[in-house]
């Protein structure tokens, strides 16, 4: 039966008569379609020739067109060469010997080349010094290849030729000649003899030339306590793995502390062997990557290092040195003196205090004990700015006094603290000439923004330790319309030479003593007998002699020890420091060094002030957790002397002395920065009379800042079997069941070792390669180098910090970084095990709660994750169309081409180093970044697929490199030599932290360390069999 | 009996035409022997008229000095048509003058003789190879053949033409013409069929036969009776609904394969010419193949590595095939594409040097391989040492080159399953061969058992 029931939208309906009803049933769109305006429109409509048949007659062809165009494969161009170089084939990698001397990072390298473009970068082995690449040299390729450089000469913003630019500052050098006015030129260091020898020759061609060399993070107390002892302006070396005893006051030597490079030999003595290991001590006020990787560390202010350092001279020279620091730093300090005491010369303090006394000090202890570690005889060239000079040339500038203003590697408009003094003075300069890579805030000051070539396309040398050199050779010709600062010096000064030629004599002259130039090339490195006195040095170098004698140098250490012990401080304390990923900002149109997450605080795309606990408490300042789970932090405002910087984001950082805050370098650069790499502050600002520290006030501002931070879980919640870490003194007494257990499961009701359960049977891996790969915790210092590495083989986009901050980042490679909740994760272990019931004392609802939280100064653990290769995956066994598969070789493979983007293997891996391609990030205009524009695309990796949006992808254990291995041992018909197979990261890990090989070769490296007592798997409880093993972290906690 | 009209004539004119053509085409045949035979006599004509041992100095000529000279053009050295006598003429130098010259030209030159000095500097200083093996009458040999008149090569080109025209016409025509005469007689067969029926018809209908066919019942028509039938309707729509799903799926699996793709290029390369009637080996140009994942184009200085030399196209010995010049692919033709390689590499054949003006080639890339997929050249030219060919096809017959494999995942996975990895001598393999085949049990082991099969070989 039909219902009579009335169903009605609105009360209207129910009253028949209301017209808006009637209206509304004829309309079905309440709004007024605007096709009407043109459709209603008798005149218009009468007026066009197209009718609806002709429309669909369009409409029809185009898309029968479109559908028929699209059927047509692509038409593909060959285009070989016209005359083909004798070295380059079309396929194969050609890698030549170089050298990086950007002012800040100096290191001894060897460039991958495929068809002439530079690619990837890579440690020269047969360098003594300076031969491991950092984060900041691996990424340097793709500056090489940055869209915003320079295009030519630009004079105040036109673009000019070259002969313009030259006749204007030879006309002008030629005025100045003989009058009473300077020619400046303002340079970075180069420790480069042959330019050191052309700029003594461009003095000599004109008289009245000033050099004045400059570094944006300044070493200049180290510099001159150095050359007040030894009347030398250089840094003295150390040998750290001679050291028995590392005691640091601030110096964060595995970063860039002067001139960084000392990584290689701490691992070396980090590493336990029969029974050894070094200690090492840190005071200081941020939490460094060196602090991260001390056995003790003591967080206290730079005022209270200064005491300390001077008590600790005053307990090793048995004198009495007053002073007050809290008990427990008294206490360390004591601790600390002993075992220096005990180690004898094999012990070595350093120290990062920007003080010259503090300098001093470390130098008289270290000449005290004799230290072995310390190496004076041939010291390193890596600094050599003067701030003195640069001070006077400012006020000279600003006095007129300057007639032409040169500068190269330096952006001091920039990095400056008195930038508005530097602008002031640059504008009474009659002619300024900035060499720059890109636009930036001092080229848009000068007249003249020369541009300069990159590195890669440069000729050059460098001297980074007496007695050793290195060549710079190009590879690549320039790139666009660009110059080197030192042909240009050639050219200005007549002189017909190419830079080339000059080097090549000055080596011959001077360097080389007979040996071969063409070997000396090959090599990139060459080491003369330091015996030697480098003549090439003597003769130009810009020190003056000091001329003190070793009598007078009593006098200096006790004054020096009686100002440090005196050393106060009003408020807090503001420490700066470089990243290991930005350094002084010379990069920071990076997009890879960018997106590198800090190793410490694991955030990306950002510079932040760090603030203790205790201090952000009073402050009222927070980090928080978002719905989204994107980090927030809180903004304060610093100003220090007069000089405010807001809107700085603020960082909770474990371990921070608490009356102090750091804050980093390199960000907040502007001009000539697309839009995305504009991030963070400008620290420089804060940077007064180039002290690093400085004393600041804080003052919270409103808002809350977006982070991009790649891991939001900061402890181990006392899980020991993720990063297993043990004492020397356990380590030398017990057996490897008790320190090194493996997990247990239960099997039938009884706990079982969990490597004697499996739920898959294992496949013979016993014939042909098997590829493992280890990592010792206790030699990686989480520097991060092999994560660009990675970047770099294996074109892994850049995603941008928006993506970033979704958990969408695309490393292959994470180092994650762990603190203890408790003061050790030991203590952590134990706190977890305690645990009895929900709730109470010793509940695990509250006892959970408290270890997510990290101590105030906790113990640090870094762990480098990437695919663990797992022979009995769990990522295999759920992809529904077996895109990724196990090889026989060990590899977990990837068939990006089969994959349907499931992400179910993601789900189930249990290590979380899937990565999704949420979007297709080459060629995308929402991104813009190195994939996206063709210049960029010149470093990819033509080896290794650029993957699309819509897959998975992950760490294929470098397989493009194993068979390349594999391959040219097959053609030329030989065994493969232990060594020889290598990934990326175990090619760039500088301290020997990754091993890669064939544990089927017994006599391997690799199998010995598979073989080890502290090899353990990652999650061993999950029994996924990982082709990646780590070895166990020890410290050395043993106190004298 | 009825008039039958027209039957005789028809057959008539048939069978006339018939006569006719097999007539005329023999005629054909006649006229093209003759053609052949004048042909012959002429070239024996020209070799007697020039004298002296020609075919001797012609191949020493080959052997010793065309690599640098030419009869009738400047090339390394100069043109050596009638040198002698032009010698003679122009400098007043005599024969014995050419035998010390021959035979020790950079020792002339440091001796300061005039001429020789004067033919160094103005070759770029590029001093000829002395020949001391050459004895006196080996240069009279060269002497005579370079005195004898030059032949002309338009002409020769044209006659050997028409002949190769005209001798390989004769099979392809008698081919047709025994197919178009069976196919014809045919036709008269089933029109004189035709005729007959049409014939016996009528006289049946003037005499009053009824015929089978009228007296057969209207029946149902045939697709009304298939219609009615639902198995067999089932059974047709089950078959087309399969057949076509079938051709649906091999249509839809040639997609993006491009089997047989033979672009036009811009330079019309022979790998015939080249590859076939030269007999180069394919690794002298691709080189890279050896050592790289790329085989390489070769770059145009390696085409000049010849080419410097050979600047037109003289035909193979047969001359061209009847296909080539149906093509156009003429002498000259190829002459000119020699040009456009001179054009690209910037190569000034007046002067013979390199203008520095060049035009790199862009050629049309024929195997294009997805990213997504890695292949390495020198993996299966140096270390399995498979011939070219086994992927590429018949390259030394193609005229323009092709694409002969399909290059789909497929074809590469049988090959691996079914060819055996060349391991001997090489000591990489020794160990994992030794290993490997007695896990298998087999003496030779397949790429596939080597592991060749796994995704991430190819895929990364």
């Amino acid at each position: 039966m039909a219902s009579n029931k009335k169903y009605w939208k609105s009360e209207a309906e129910l009253n028949p008569n209301d017209s808006i009803v009637e209206t509304l049933r004829q309309n079905e769109f309440v709004e007024e379609i605007p096709v009407d305006e043109f459709l209603g429109n008798k005149d218009t409509l009468s007026a066009t020739s197209t009718n609806r048949r002709d429309f669909l007659k369009y409409v029809g062809f185009s898309t029968a067109a479109a559908s028929l165009a699209a059927c047509e494969g692509p038409v593909k161009k060959s285009i070989p060469y016209v005359v083909q170089p004798e070295r380059i084939v079309p396929g194969v990698a050609n890698y030549y010997a170089t050298t990086i001397a950007n002012g800040f990072d100096f290191a001894s390298i060897l460039v991958k080349t495929r068809e002439g473009r530079p690619i990837k970068i890579e440690n020269n082995t047969d360098a003594k010094v300076g031969g491991s690449a950092n984060a900041r040299v691996q990424a340097s390729v793709l500056s090489l290849y940055d869209s915003t450089r320079l295009q030519g000469p630009l004079l105040n913003g036109e673009a000019v030729e070259w002969d313009a630019l030259d006749n204007a500052v030879q006309g002008r050098l030629n005025l100045l000649k003989g009058s009473g006015k300077q020619i400046a030129l303002l340079t970075q260091t180069y420790a480069s003899p042959s330019t050191s020898r052309l700029i003594a020759e461009f003095k000599e061609a004109y008289g009245n030339v000033n050099h004045v060399t400059y570094d944006a993070i300044s070493e200049d107390a180290a510099l001159n306590a150095f050359e007040a002892k030894y009347n030398e302006r250089a840094l003295a070396d150390y040998h750290l793995e001679k050291a028995e005893v590392i005691v640091s006051f601030s110096a964060d030597f595995l970063a860039d502390w002067q001139g960084g490079g000392y990584d290689k030999g701490y691992a070396k003595g980090r590493v336990p062997h029969e029974g050894k290991m070094s200690r090492h001590i840190q005071f200081e006020s941020n939490m460094s990557l060196t602090g991260a990787n001390a056995d003790k560390r003591v967080p206290l202010t730079p005022t209270q290092q200064k005491i300390a350092l001077a008590k600790l001279y005053g307990k090793l020279n048995n004198s009495n040195v007053s002073g007050d620091l809290p008990e427990n730093v008294e206490m360390a300090l004591e601790s600390a003196a002993a075992e220096i005491r005990k180690a004898g010369n094999k012990a070595v303090v350093l120290t990062g205090l920007d003080d010259e006394n503090a300098q001093t000090a470390v130098l008289a202890i270290n000449e005290l004990l004799g230290s072995l570690a310390m190496d004076v005889e041939a010291p390193r060239y890596t600094r050599a700015g003067d701030t003195k000079a640069v001070n006077q040339l400012i006020a000279d500038m600003k006095a007129g006094r300057v007639g032409a203003l040169i500068m190269d590697g330096v952006n001091p408009a920039y990095t400056l603290p008195n930038a508005a003094d530097f602008a002031e003075g640059i504008g009474k300069v009659d002619l300024s000439v900035a060499f720059t890579f890109n636009t930036n805030e001092t080229s848009e000051l000068a007249q003249f923004a020369a541009a300069s070539s990159h590195y890669l396309e440069s000729w050059g040398d460098a001297q980074i330790k007496k007695g050793h050199y290195s060549l710079t050779q190009p590879t690549i010709k320039e790139l666009v319309d660009t110059r080197q600062f030192q042909s240009a010096l050639l050219k200005w000064m007549g002189n017909d030479k190419t830079y080339y030629d000059y080097i090549q004599e000055t080596w011959n002259t001077f360097v080389l003593n007979g040996a071969d130039w063409n070997q000396a090339l090959h090599d990139g490195v060459f080491s003369a007998a330091v015996a030697e006195e480098s003549e090439v040095l003597a003769q130009t170098a810009d020190a003056d002699d000091a001329g003190e004698g070793t009598e007078a140098t009593i006098a200096p250490i006790a004054s020096a020890i009686n100002s440090l012990a005196n050393a106060s401080s009003g408020g807090m304390e503001l420490v700066l420091y470089s990243k290991v990923g930005m350094g002084d900002g010379q990069q920071a149109s990076n997009p890879w060094l960018q997106e590198f997450p800090d190793p410490i605080t694991r955030v990306s795309w950002d510079n932040y002030v760090t603030v203790s606990k205790a201090d952000a408490a009073t402050l009222n300042l927070v980090n928080e957790n978002v719905a989204n789970g994107g980090l927030d932090g809180s903004y304060v405002k610093l100003t220090v002397n007069g000089v405010s910087v807001d809107k700085v984001p603020v960082i909770i950082q474990p371990g921070q002395a608490p009356g102090t805050v750091g804050l980093s370098f390199g960000y907040g650069k502007k001009v000539g920065m697309k839009q995305e790499m504009q991030t963070g502050v400008n620290a420089f600002a804060l940077y007064q009379n180039f002290s690093n520290i400085q004393s600041v006030s804080l003052e919270q501002s409103s808002g809350m800042h977006e982070f991009a931070c790649v891991q939001l879980h900061k402890t181990l919640m006392g899980r020991g079997d993720i990063i297993k870490e043990t004492t020397l003194e356990i380590f030398n007494t017990k057996d490897a069941h008790d320190w090194n257990k493996v997990p247990e499961v239960s099997l039938n009701h009884q706990e079982v070792p969990a490597t004697s359960v499996d739920l898959w049977d294992s496949f013979d891996r016993s014939i042909g390669h098997h590829f493992n790969m280890s990592i010792d915790l206790n030699a990686c210092t989480g520097c991060g180098a092999c994560v660009i590495a990675c970047h770099a083989e294996n074109n892994v986009p850049v995603v941008g910090k928006e993506e970033v901050r979704r958990s969408r980042d695309m490393h292959w490679l994470r180092i994650d970084r762990y603190y203890s909740s408790e003061d050790t994760f030991e203590s952590d272990n134990a706190k977890k095990d305690a645990f009895d019931g929900l709730s109470g004392d010793k509940g695990s609802l509250g006892g959970f709660g408290q270890l997510e939280d990290p101590a105030l100064n906790p113990q640090v653990a870094f762990q480098p994750v990437m695919c663990q290769h797992c022979n009995h995956a769990p990522c295999e066994t759920v992809c529904p169309v077996a895109a990724t598969s196990h090889g026989r070789q060990g590899q977990n493979q990837m068939a990006y081409n089969r994959c349907v983007g499931t992400r179910y293997c993601a789900n189930n891996c249990p290590y979380k180093v899937r990565r999704f391609n949420w979007f297709l990030y080459s060629d995308n205009d929402e991104f813009d970044y190195n994939m996206n524009n063709n210049l960029g695309k010149m470093v990819i990796n033509p080896d290794v697929n650029v993957r699309s949006r819509g897959v998975m992808e992950k760490c294929s254990m470098c397989i493009q490199k194993t068979q390349k291995t594999i391959l040219d041992a097959k053609r030329e018909g030989r065994t493969i030599k232990d060594g020889e197979f290598q990934t990326a990261c175990s090619s760039a890990c500088g301290t020997g932290a990754i091993v890669f090989g064939d544990v089927n070769d017994h006599e391997s490296e690799v199998a010995h360390l598979k073989e080890n007592d502290r090899m353990y798997h990652l999650l061993e409880s999950v029994g996924t069999r990982p082709n990646v093993f780590y070895h166990v972290k020890v410290r050395n906690t043993d106190e004298a | 009996m009825k008039q039958v009209p027209y039957r005789n004539r028809i057959s008539k004119i048939l069978g006339t035409s018939v006569l006719a053509f097999l007539l005329f085409s023999t005629f054909l045949h006649a006229q093209d022997d003759a053609a052949a035979q004048e042909t012959g006599t002429a070239t024996a004509e020209t070799a007697e008229a020039s004298g002296g041992d020609v075919a001797k100095g012609k191949s020493l000529f080959n052997q010793n000095c065309a690599a640098c000279h030419s009869l009738n053009r400047k090339m390394t050295g100069p043109a050596l048509a009638n040198v002698e006598s032009r010698l003679a003429a122009d400098e007043g130098l005599d024969r014995e003058w050419l035998y010390t010259w021959i035979k020790n030209s950079p020792g002339m030159i440091k001796a300061g003789d005039a001429y020789a000095v004067k033919i160094y500097a103005e070759y770029n200083q590029a001093a000829m190879t002395a020949f001391p093996t050459l004895s006196n009458t080996d240069i009279d040999d060269i002497l005579a053949y370079t005195a004898a008149p030059p032949p002309v090569p338009v002409a020769a080109t044209a006659t050997a033409a028409t002949d190769a025209a005209g001798g390989g016409g004769v099979s392809g025509i008698s081919n047709e013409i025994i197919l178009g005469a069976l196919a014809l007689v045919f036709m008269l067969l089933v029109m004189m069929l035709i005729l007959v029926n049409r014939t016996l018809r009528r006289i049946a209908e003037a005499n009053g036969v009824l015929l089978e066919k009228d007296k057969a019942e209207k029946g149902l028509p045939i697709w009304k009776a298939f219609a009615k039938n639902q198995f067999l309707v089932l059974v047709t729509a089950i078959f087309l609904l399969l057949a076509s799903g079938y051709f649906a799926y091999g249509w839809m699996m040639q997609l993006g394969i491009d089997q047989g793709y033979a672009p036009i290029q811009p330079i019309h390369y022979s790998h015939k010419i080249h590859a076939g009637d030269n007999q180069i080996e394919c690794k002298y140009c691709h080189s890279s193949a050896r050592v790289s994942k790329h085989s390489g184009i070769p770059s145009l200085n390696v085409c000049m590595n010849c080419h410097k030399s050979i600047y037109e196209y003289t035909g193979n010995a047969e001359g061209p095939s009847p296909e080539d010049l149906a093509n156009g692919y003429t002498n000259e033709f190829y002459t000119g594409e020699i040009k456009k390689l001179y054009q690209a590499v910037g190569w000034d054949e007046e002067n013979q040097k390199y203008t520095g003006d060049t035009q790199p080639v862009e050629w049309v890339r024929i195997h294009n391989l997805p990213d997504f997929a890695y292949f390495n050249h020198s993996q299966h030219v140096t270390v399995a040492g498979i011939e070219c060919q086994t992927c590429h096809g018949p390259v030394e017959e193609m005229e323009i080159m092709y694409q002969y494999a399909p290059l789909t995942m497929g074809w590469c996975v049988n090959c691996h399953r079914e060819t055996n990895v060349d391991v001997a001598g090489n000591e990489y393999y020794a160990k994992i061969h030794e290993e490997l085949s007695k896990k298998y049990g087999v003496d030779q082991l397949t790429a596939a058992q080597m592991g060749g099969l796994e995704c991430g070989k190819c895929h990364y």
